[in-house]
């Protein structure tokens, strides 16, 4: 069936609960993978896999009359992999494989194992929006009316494709594209202020031609809302982009705001801490 | 040795112009992306008649390759159209990740490839494409060698499923090989028959070894000489074939010596039936700016060299017989 589903800010609320649950049990699991950018991101994959797409579990690679949606920083594998499972594309026990040997929920999403809901390989920054881009081109070219969605982090911005895709979608007018950037301020190495900075990333995307939304990305409501308004912006000559701050680790509160929790696994204590603190739970895998 | 003769001559990289607008006929599908370089990849046939399948994407290889992959997600074929080194070192991340790992099924087109690229020089002239595009699993390398074989390249890699790399070059070279030939992917097309030395080429260096076993001839040297136009997969029971009559061989490729067509039949021959070997290749150098023909000579690709690797396997050969009469005896 591919259908929005009608649920209350509430009720998306307790399956993103639901969703940092199973990300602090998937990187525990295996003592390694990304659970800060993973959290901070969870309301905005809930509210876009439960509320916002024209979707199909089904899952058919073409995704012909369907919202498609892109992950370029594929380490943030385990928010997709979570809100995939519990929207149904594959059983939540398997989950449970992540980063282990002979699983299709590998560290960085794949194709090659063939996980439905999977449409690109990312892991490798940079990539996703000049593929985001493809896809939106050949929805125009068969008048398929359905979106294309896309999420960057920050730091991939300092990655030099973005800018050459940036030119290229408001140049072609694909405006079948929602792209949204998670302004987390936080990279391996620190916070992209050291690091690399971005400067005024709102004048950037401006100047580049681009419908420039923002938002703040761990407020259901004002997720909602905002996914909302890109919608009815699309069809209008421009590629529309949404800044999206958020808390890198959000939920958890000793994993929040910082970039320790990039890329780091929480012991056998942290986890009993995080977990006692995303208390509601629809059942865990 | 059988007798080939041509009345024209032409570039590769016209076939592939020519072969995309059939493809593009043949399937509404197809559709052709380029970098800024219309002209050197002879698509304006194909922008001409379908203005709505082509994307210029400015000169932004790494958007191309990106772009490319996500228009097959829905059903488009695309075409990618660059020089070969901007086609493959430049973006073998984006291919990598995007197009190989991923499994899409784009056409990764690349002209210019190798030193005949010629006066543009160095940085232009990459030798090291096809082992670039053949270490990447599950993507098919084809390298045809003349303007009709890759226009019918061009057409069969429409009509198949997966990623493709397929290198054609600047230079005019002979047609001699037919209009109307079926081009079937990883299968090798025996060029001459012949009992004493097997030589293995691909792309331009296909013509200058028919040229090299008429002079193999003259000298009364029985060259068998197939053209392996698809490097990736290689068609190895053609191979295999050909060595058990002939016990040596000379491959034959406009690329460096390291990862081309030359280690693929070496890597198979060493498994599965060793014999003596040379390659006429570029000796793991880049190339300089020159004129196509002086190319291919100083870097020892031409039939001279051809001819030079034949009688120099032959005597390695007479060799190894000499010193084992069981192997005489087969």
């Amino acid at each position: 069936m591919t259908s929005t589903k009608m649920l209350s800010e509430s009720e998306l609320e307790e399956i993103a609960k639901q969703v940092r649950r199973d990300i602090i049990r998937m990187v525990h699991g295996c003592q390694s993978g990304h659970p800060g950018g993973s959290l901070g991101c969870t309301d905005f994959m809930v509210a876009l896999y439960f509320k916002i797409m024209k979707h199909d579990p089904a899952f058919h690679m073409d995704g012909t009359g369907e919202d498609l949606f892109f992950l370029s920083n594929g380490h943030i594998s385990p928010v997709f992999y979570a809100v995939l499972a519990r929207s149904g594309y594959f059983d939540v026990s398997e989950l449970a494989t992540f980063r282990q040997l002979n699983s299709r929920v590998q560290g960085h999403p794949t194709t090659h194992e063939g996980l439905p809901g999977v449409r690109m390989s990312s892991g490798s920054l940079g990539q996703g929006l000049s593929v985001a881009i493809g896809a939106a081109l050949t929805k125009k070219r068969k008048g398929d009316q359905s979106l294309v969605f896309s999420l960057h982090g920050d730091g991939e911005l300092q990655e030099g494709q973005i800018w050459e895709a940036a030119l290229f979608a408001p140049a072609k007018k694909v405006d079948n594209l929602i792209v949204t950037i998670d302004v987390n301020g936080q990279q391996i190495d620190g916070s992209t202020e050291q690091v690399l900075s971005l400067g005024d990333l709102h004048a950037k995307w401006v100047a580049f031609g681009w419908d420039v939304l923002k938002m703040d990305g761990n407020k259901m409501s004002e997720v909602m809302a905002t996914l909302e308004l890109a919608k009815s912006r699309a069809h209008n000559g421009k590629p529309i982009v949404i800044l999206m701050k958020t808390n890198m680790g959000h939920g958890v509160s000793f994993m929040t705001g910082s970039h320790k929790w990039h890329g780091a696994a929480p012991n056998d204590e942290q986890q009993k801490q995080a977990l006692s603190e995303l208390t509601s739970t629809l059942a865990d895998y | 040795m059988k007798k080939y003769t041509y009345t024209e001559s032409k570039d590769t990289r016209s076939g592939f112009g020519a072969g995309l607008l059939e493809a593009g006929r043949k399937n509404e599908n197809v559709v052709a992306l380029c970098a800024d370089l219309i002209g050197s990849l002879k698509m304006e046939a194909f922008i001409k008649e379908f203005p709505d399948r082509f994307t210029q994407v400015g000169i932004a290889e790494a958007n191309m390759m990106g772009i490319a992959a996500g228009m097959t997600i829905g059903g488009s074929i695309p075409f990618t159209g660059t020089f070969a080194n901007f086609s493959t070192g430049r973006v073998y991340d984006q291919i990598r990740q995007s197009i190989a790992y991923s499994g899409k099924n784009v056409k990764i087109c690349a002209s210019h490839a190798g030193l005949t690229l010629g006066e543009d020089g160095a940085t232009h002239q990459i030798l090291e494409d096809i082992g670039l595009m053949k270490m990447l699993p599950g993507m098919t390398v084809i390298n045809p060698c003349d303007y009709n074989q890759t226009k019918a390249a061009t057409e069969a890699i429409a009509e198949f499923n997966g990623p493709v790399y397929l290198r054609f070059g600047r230079p005019v070279v002979p047609i001699f090989t037919a209009p109307d030939q079926h081009f079937e992917i990883g299968k090798a097309w025996m060029v001459n028959e012949g009992a004493d030395v097997s030589i293995f080429a691909t792309g331009h260096l296909v013509w200058e070894a028919i040229l090299a076993g008429e002079q193999l001839a003259e000298m009364g040297i029985d060259a068998e000489i197939i053209n392996i136009h698809t490097i990736k997969p290689l068609d190895e029971e053609a191979i295999l074939k050909s060595v058990a009559k002939t016990r040596c061989v000379v491959s034959a490729e406009e690329h460096n010596r390291l990862g081309g067509l030359g280690d693929s039949i070496a890597q198979l021959l060493i498994t599965k039936d060793p014999v003596p070997m040379r390659y006429v290749a570029v000796n793991d150098s880049f190339g300089e700016s020159g004129k196509p023909a002086e190319l291919m000579k100083k870097y020892g690709l031409d039939a001279a060299h051809i001819v030079e690797a034949a009688r120099s396997v032959l005597q390695a050969k007479q060799k190894q017989l000499a010193n084992s009469p069981q192997l005489a005896s087969l």
